[in-house]
């Protein structure tokens, strides 16, 4: 299999980063994952793993694959060494904003600048790139290496060449775009979040408990794996993050995170990634 | 195999045991020792790795490479047998 000569900089080690990274190795690429907090590194390592364990078990890596390496650092310069960049920090516009504009100064022209954001607009964070035309935005579901299809955001500025090259790059990665136009929450956040939101207010107005939800949203309507134990997969403050973005953006009541939801992120019960959330994932022994 | 190797490795039906409370106590039903856990109406795909983690950690042992494909951990025999033949190979009656 020939990679081409793709070398990735993912900036961001929390779990979408991490889930991007390991899906790159998975397809040969070489990775540079960058974050601000060394320990959240090394966590990531670990995570990294373990997601390529589960990629194995899932019967995504062939046996004959040649993982790509990865390397970490806790400063971006390396990021001019790559041939596109994947930002997935947290969703906050002022934080990506910040990173988007140093990595912009900091790479070749040409470069793809892919922001893997949940619901922040593109055309927002292209007001502070050098290139507004390099700016592209991805949506990729978690865990990125089990789900194929990818939402691809292009802003009014995004060039045919940064399309080009990122539908190249998604080819490597094996995924298969789905190109939208850009708005709060594109189409997968608009739709999914909200549906969310109301499944949690379900559960805090009393009419159901957590299983009864997920079973009913499962087996009578067909979703994967339930809304709830979606948000423990999402991570309920990047859901709660991601809520507020597109309430303060379209104004939809629906939208405003529900109180239960705001409550699990004071007590720090976020989802899969810290053990607890709607479920719980801890070793009960 | 001879009879130290019996009692240093866990035989079967503990390993089964084990892994069908482990399993019963995180789905809160229960499953019978043959039956696909990740057929049409059981568990999503992602709890697979809950069970390698687990059985890695109550077994002592490591399940890497070939090993880590989902027919593996599909049943509960399947599993036993698993950590049966990575047991026996750690403790060297395998032959390695």
């Amino acid at each position: 299999m020939t990679t081409g000569a793709h070398r990735l900089a993912v900036l961001g080690a929390g779990v979408m980063g991490v889930g991007i990274t390991a899906l790159a190795l998975a397809q040969g690429l070489p990775v540079l994952l960058i974050d601000i907090d060394g320990a959240q590194l090394d966590r990531a390592r670990r995570r990294i793993d373990d997601e390529l364990r589960m990629a194995q078990l899932m019967g995504r890596i062939p046996a004959e694959r040649i993982l790509g390496e990865l390397a970490t650092a806790t400063s971006p310069e390396g990021v001019a060494e790559a041939t596109a960049v994947i930002e997935a920090i947290t969703e906050n516009t002022e934080l990506k904003a910040k990173a988007l504009a140093d990595v912009s100064a900091r790479v070749a022209p040409g470069t793809p600048l892919i922001t893997n954001t949940s619901s922040i607009p593109v055309d927002e964070l292209a007001e502070f790139v050098d290139r507004p035309a390099e700016l592209v935005g991805t949506h990729f579901m978690n865990p990125p290496y089990l789900i194929r299809t990818v939402e691809v955001i292009r802003g009014t500025g995004t060039g045919e060449e940064t399309m080009t090259r990122i539908g190249s790059l998604l080819t490597v990665l094996d995924r298969q775009p789905v190109v939208v136009r850009d708005a709060p929450g594109f189409v997968t956040s608009r739709v999914l979040h909200p549906m969310i939101n109301d499944a949690v207010r379900v559960v805090q107005e009393g009419t159901a408990g957590v299983e009864a939800v997920d079973a009913l949203m499962e087996g009578c309507l067909g979703h994967p794996t339930g809304p709830l134990r979606t948000a423990d997969l999402i991570g309920i403050d990047n859901l709660a993050d991601s809520l507020q973005v597109l309430y303060e953006r379209t104004g939809d009541e629906g939208c405003r995170p529900c109180e239960l939801l705001l409550e699990k992120v004071r007590r720090g019960e976020l989802g899969r990634k810290t053990g607890r959330g709607f479920y719980d994932y801890q070793e009960e022994n | 195999m001879d009879a130290t190797h019996r009692t240093a490795a866990p035989d079967a039906d503990a390993v089964a045991k084990e892994v069908l409370r482990f399993l019963e106590t995180k789905t809160k039903r229960s499953w019978e020792p043959e039956q696909d856990l990740f057929a049409s109406g059981g568990l999503s795909s992602l709890f697979a790795m809950e069970l390698v983690v687990h059985l890695e950690k109550s077994f002592g042992v490591a399940i890497r490479g070939a090993d880590l494909r989902l027919d593996n951990f599909r049943t509960v025999q399947a599993m036993t047998a698993l950590v049966l033949r990575l047991t026996d190979a750690a403790t060297g009656s395998g032959g390695e």
